[in-house]
């Protein structure tokens, strides 16, 4: 049995007098105990949304949920809000994206840190403080003791992306959700940071979905990774297959996108044309159709079906990339 | 910490000084006065001069406040030109009604004006969201004499739930130790004199607190609708914490600093409203003596007095606040 499996998951948005707006469309995937997974996508394709619906934390109106989302068999979905909120912070964590803002400005770090143990593991409060301390050592903050006092405006975006890290992996929890952890990060902390998470996630074998934008990220550290477009999966495959040999036209101009350091001075960089406005309801055709290069007359036919590959992954395509064509 | 405080209070000390000037000369330049009230239209132009150099009035004005200010700092306010009892004694025996009739309102409207502000928020858009829209502008919009005679009306003449004025029953024996008769009450142990007094406070204090207890309703619940869509609320979610701990930890310890500023604004205004309810409920406190003072042919030296004093606590008032204020947020203990 996987750790998570998430089946035909579709949130809805509709709010009074719009039109209802789809933006997680049949996403199943699943994560396997100890393994990293990778959600990527542009901003609005429904990745982040994907995550806080398998968390339990989309807004309580204004939204419709379906499908299933099985956590070591149980449908967390179906479950009532209040075991629901027994098993958050205690079998999945969640990491964010801003660290500032994801932190209470008026608590201290130390406090932030030891109320998860309290609730879960029934720890007073000297004790979840001491087990704190010793989280924020594992999480590679100095002098953790200090720390515990301070707030988060007194330490830096790394250490407070770090402090988040230890909240989110305090009760050992064997889902990790990592929504685009170090995207509000200077590049040498981000380096730094999924390292750590790398570390972390390899001794305590947590399972870890990776939700990012970031290729080089997926590159890193994910062992498969699922790539979706308008709400919908187009393409999965394990990493080096991914990278090596990318079928679907998204992904393949997601990586050649991507500079590189041994192209010759001068070069244009490869975008992809338009923007993700840019697509069609996926009833009537591919959402990517309109900025794919290579459409043919069925991608505007109807829904592209998720159809498994040689190589033992998924594909959504009609006239995929020719295994023969490599990334430039 | 203590630098904060001490430039604070030569700040007051400036505002003060500066303030009692102000209104020195301009309630000697209000027409009428002491010796019209005193004497009569009809006074011959001799006793009117007598009185004139009586009181005073005959020097130079910065002369008359020189002294003025002469006595202040010894704590001589002089004494009143309408009953000749010194001020500080006037003052002293109102005080204690108007402080009493102020923090019960503020009690009344911090107490219901949170959690209702709350409560709006956490039903955002929905039915107890439009009703307390909609009360806290009718209870801002509403004149606070009207409504005190409503209050007094429905609730006195009515259905005889309150007294109708007044701080205590009339041929109640209470032991005045304070003068706070409430606290009196329990002080010494007379506790049908507290539950007197309460009684009598309760339509008073709730006519007082209206504006207060709206402003805060409406403040609390934008503040908290605010911080509702703030990430670290998403991460106690995400934390699986406990509704309560939620709520007070991450909710309503961020929500409540704008909701303590106002609240010291709101103090320092309970001063002119409570002139109007003290009006209408007869309560013997600072507010009937303001009018009283006025009226009663401007009792300069009281009237001069009961201005400060207003103003001390306004500013006393919110430098507490600020105070608090660094308390609750540690970003502003940096600074």
């Amino acid at each position: 049995m996987s750790l998570l499996d998430v089946r035909d998951l579709s949130v809805v948005f509709q709010r009074r007098g719009e039109r209802p707006f789809t933006a997680v469309d049949k996403v199943s995937f699943s994560v396997e105990p100890g393994q990293t997974v990778g959600l990527v996508g542009e901003s609005g394709c429904g990745k982040s949304v994907t995550s806080l619906a398998i968390m339990g934390l989309l807004p309580k109106r204004g939204n419709r949920v379906s499908g299933e989302v099985l956590f070591e068999g149980a449908d967390l979905l179906k479950l009532r809000p209040d075991d629901m909120r027994d098993r958050r912070g205690r079998d999945i964590g969640m990491i964010f994206q801003d660290p500032l803002s994801s932190l209470n400005p008026v608590v201290p770090i130390g406090l932030q840190v030891a109320e998860v143990l309290e609730r879960h593991r029934g720890m007073n409060r000297k004790a979840a403080l001491k087990e704190a301390r010793e989280l924020l050592d594992a999480v590679g903050i100095p002098d953790p003791m200090r720390r515990l006092k301070e707030y988060p405006h007194q330490i830096s975006g790394g250490m407070r992306q770090r402090a988040l890290i230890a909240i989110a992996l305090a009760c050992k929890p064997r889902l990790l959700i990592a929504d685009e952890p170090t995207t509000a990060l200077d590049v040498t902390i981000q380096a730094q940071i999924l390292t750590l998470l790398k570390q972390l996630v390899d001794e305590t074998g947590t399972a870890l979905i990776m939700i990012t934008h970031d290729l080089g990220v997926v590159a890193g550290l994910c062992d498969t990774v699922n790539v979706l477009y308008g709400g919908k999966v187009v393409e999965r495959a394990a990493r080096h297959e991914l990278f090596g040999r990318p079928r679907h036209p998204y992904t393949h101009g997601l990586l050649s996108s991507v500079p590189r350091l041994d192209s010759p001075r001068g070069e244009r960089l490869h975008a992809i044309p338009g923007s993700v406005a840019d697509n069609i309801p996926w009833v009537e055709g591919c959402a990517f159709a309109p900025r794919c290069g290579n459409v043919v007359d069925a991608c505007l036919e109807g829904t592209p079906p998720l159809e498994p590959t040689a190589t033992g992954g998924d594909l959504r395509c009609n006239n995929p990339v020719s295994e023969e064509v490599a990334v430039p | 910490m203590l630098r904060v405080i001490v430039r604070r209070l030569l700040q007051l000390a400036v505002t003060l000084i500066a303030l009692s000037a102000l209104i020195f000369v301009w309630l000697r330049n209000l027409p009428g006065g002491p010796v019209e009230a005193l004497l009569g239209e009809r006074a011959t132009p001799e006793r009117r001069a007598l009185l004139i150099k009586a009181l005073g009035y005959d020097q130079p004005i910065l002369v008359q406040y020189a002294k003025f200010m002469q006595r202040v700092v010894t704590g001589d306010f002089g004494n009143s030109i309408r009953t000749g009892d010194p001020v500080s004694e006037v003052i002293g025996r109102a005080f204690p009604a108007t402080i009493e009739l102020a923090v019960v309102a503020m009690i009344i409207a911090i107490g219901l004006g949170v959690p209702l502000g709350y409560l709006a928020a956490r039903h955002h858009g929905r039915l107890l969201d439009n009703l307390s829209i909609a009360g806290t502008l009718l209870g801002i919009s509403i004149p606070i004499f009207f409504l005190g005679y409503l209050l007094k009306d429905v609730f006195t003449q009515n259905i005889h739930w309150f007294p109708p004025s007044g701080r205590i029953s009339t041929g109640l024996d209470n032991t005045n130790v304070t003068g706070f008769f409430v606290l009196d009450g329990l002080l010494t142990r007379e506790f049908d004199a507290t539950a007197d007094a309460l009684w009598h406070l309760i339509l008073p204090a709730f006519t007082l607190a209206t504006i207060p207890l709206a402003v805060i309703v409406r403040i609390t619940r934008a503040s908290v609708l605010d911080v509702l869509n703030e990430d670290y609320v998403r991460t106690a979610e995400a934390k699986g914490l406990r509704h309560r701990v939620i709520r007070g930890r991450h909710i309503l310890r961020n929500a409540l600093l704008p909701v303590v500023t106002t609240i010291g604004l709101q103090t320092g205004a309970l001063l002119s409203g409570a002139v109007l309810t003290e009006k209408v409920y007869n309560w013997g406190g600072l507010g009937t003596l303001i009018t009283d003072s006025i009226s009663g042919g401007r009792d300069y030296p009281v009237l001069q007095a009961l201005i400060l004093l207003a103003a001390l606590v306004f500013v006393v008032v919110n430098l507490l606040v600020d105070l608090s204020y660094a308390f609750i947020d540690p970003r502003v203990r940096v600074r």
